[in-house]
């Protein structure tokens, strides 16, 4: 199975384990993914709240060059925020010609052009689990999850609103926990499963944030879950990097290890645990990762490697022009 | 209405929220149940509800309605969208909101008056490199809205350095002229709807 592969930003860098072990578990399974060449930002939420016509622009762009490529009738687009910004702009051009005429006026300044529909934007978990499917998954099982406690968390865009159409259900999705299931892992109730992290509220309200993240925390907890597994880097952010953030704020004690779906299934798959990014995590998994036998890595030790002046951690803007 | 006979008619602000929307935003549907405020997970910190606002949006409120810190406190979830009764397009009647409060300056009396900033920094990034790049938008939103703040976000900026989760420079593409003149024609253009 061969499609157009859409990083995102957050794969880069900050999730750069979802990325790794998405790879990592593509390849067994057969799934063969093409970077869309020089792709640019999807824009997140910031580029909406600000300029609606060149928000659809830049991730109209992405779309273009998506076309361009062989196998670019299917993206495939792990990040959840991604997911839904190129296939929103897909579909909000095919509802509306005069926006679709605007955009494609923007995309000629660029020697580009876009026809709503060539292009079906597909989360990474929609293709494993419909394209692939739970056989061929379970037929790569080596080392099942036996004895490990998930929360499955899908967090909002994966499942809402759908402008391709969805493929679960919006208010309670269970291909996430069948997928799980699949690897040998036992799925607790996790009745937050679709709730919101808050997203890039941490910024700006943290009492809003933290409380969104709280919830989350202690609906695994409560549940027993020795890990929330996640699939998508905004959600593993709040989640994994605010925990302690959250547990200072309420004076919590939680210590929920926040892993991405890839990262387990290539652990089920025999994977090393270094290949798949794990020791990333601001909460250590290794604790959680004792329970199936999971020899972890150390957590990672600094990078080491000169810097040159240009690099120390203050950036500055390109000179105005 | 040009050429029409009778006098043109001054546009509501509801109309004008309309059409500022991208497709039908059905807004004018809204049946008032407030499915959207229960769905909420930032509806306890709004001044309005989701409800509430578009009441305020069919009366005409224009001012009370841009200075309100709901649209602010959206956070882009679909639950909204997912259960409206009405197929109400909340999620982007909150993003005209906000920029109609960015445009009339009206946001810089809500209680949110710093998050077009963040958005604006974020927007700078996009279209100097285009890639985000998220210890140029950490430090220079912190450092230029919240510099108290700096001490206490840099921890965890160092552990993001620590596990390589965090560049120290931003990642530039190579279509940026193409990109930027893309977004340069976009913005001539002006309007979504």
């Amino acid at each position: 199975m061969k499609y157009s592969y859409y990083p995102g930003c957050s794969l880069e860098r900050n999730a750069i384990a979802y990325h790794r072990s998405a790879m990592a578990v593509a390849a067994p399974l057969g799934i063969e993914l093409a970077e869309i060449q020089d792709w640019n930002c999807c824009g997140a939420t910031e580029y909406f709240s600000v300029d609606l016509l060149p928000a659809y622009s830049l991730v109209a762009r992405n779309l273009a060059l998506a076309a361009q490529q062989a196998n670019g009738d299917q993206v495939v687009a792990p990040c959840s925020a991604c997911f839904l910004n190129l296939s929103k702009t897909d579909r909000y051009m095919a509802d509306s010609p005069e926006l679709a005429r605007k955009i494609n006026t923007a995309l000629a300044a660029g020697g580009l052009h876009y026809d709503p529909g060539t292009v079906r934007v597909r989360h990474l978990l929609d293709v494993i689990v419909n394209d692939i499917g739970y056989d061929a998954v379970a037929a790569k099982v080596t080392k099942p999850l036996h004895g490990l406690q998930v929360a499955p968390y899908y967090g909002c865009l994966i499942v809402r609103p759908g402008y391709q159409g969805v493929f679960d259900d919006p208010e309670y999705p269970t291909s996430l926990d069948k997928l799980m299931r699949t690897l040998g892992a036992k799925v607790v109730d996790f009745p937050l499963k679709t709730h919101c992290c808050g997203g890039h509220m941490t910024q700006i309200s943290q009492p809003t944030a933290y409380e969104l993240i709280r919830r989350l925390l202690k609906n695994a907890a409560d549940y027993d879950a020795d890990v929330i597994v996640t699939l998508c880097p905004m959600c593993q952010l709040n989640l994994d990097a605010f925990q302690g953030e959250v547990n200072k704020y309420f004076k919590t004690d939680y210590h929920i290890p926040v892993l991405y779906f890839t990262q387990l299934m290539g652990l089920a798959f025999g994977i090393s645990a270094k290949e798949l990014g794990i020791g990333k995590e601001f909460v250590d998994a290794r604790p959680a990762l004792s329970k199936i036998g999971v020899e972890a890595p150390e957590p990672e030790a600094p990078r080491r490697r000169r810097r040159g002046k240009k690099e120390l951690p203050m950036p500055s803007m390109p000179e105005e022009e | 209405m040009a050429g029409s006979a009778t006098p043109a008619r001054v546009a509501t602000f509801l109309e004008e929220v309309i059409a500022a929307t991208p497709g039908d935003p059905h807004l004018e549907l809204c049946l008032q149940c407030g499915t959207c405020g229960g769905s909420c997970p930032s509806g306890p910190d709004m001044d309005h509800t989701p409800r509430q606002l578009f009441a305020m949006i069919a009366a005409g409120l224009k001012d009370e309605v841009l200075r309100s810190n709901t649209p602010w406190y959206c956070v882009s979830c679909y639950y909204c969208v997912a259960r409206c009764p009405q197929e109400v397009h909340i999620t982007d009647v909150m993003y005209t909101l906000k920029q109609m409060a960015i445009r009339e300056g009206l946001y810089r009396e809500s209680s949110a008056a710093e998050v077009p900033e963040f958005s604006e920094t974020f927007i700078d990034l996009v279209e100097n490199y285009g890639r985000s790049f998220e210890l140029g938008l950490a430090t220079r939103y912190t450092l230029r809205h919240h510099p108290l703040n700096v001490v206490k976000m840099a921890p965890m900026g160092l552990e993001l350095l620590r596990k390589g989760r965090m560049d120290l420079t931003p990642k530039r593409i190579k279509g940026l002229d193409q990109l930027q003149a893309i977004l340069a024609k976009a913005r001539e253009l002006g309007g979504a709807a």
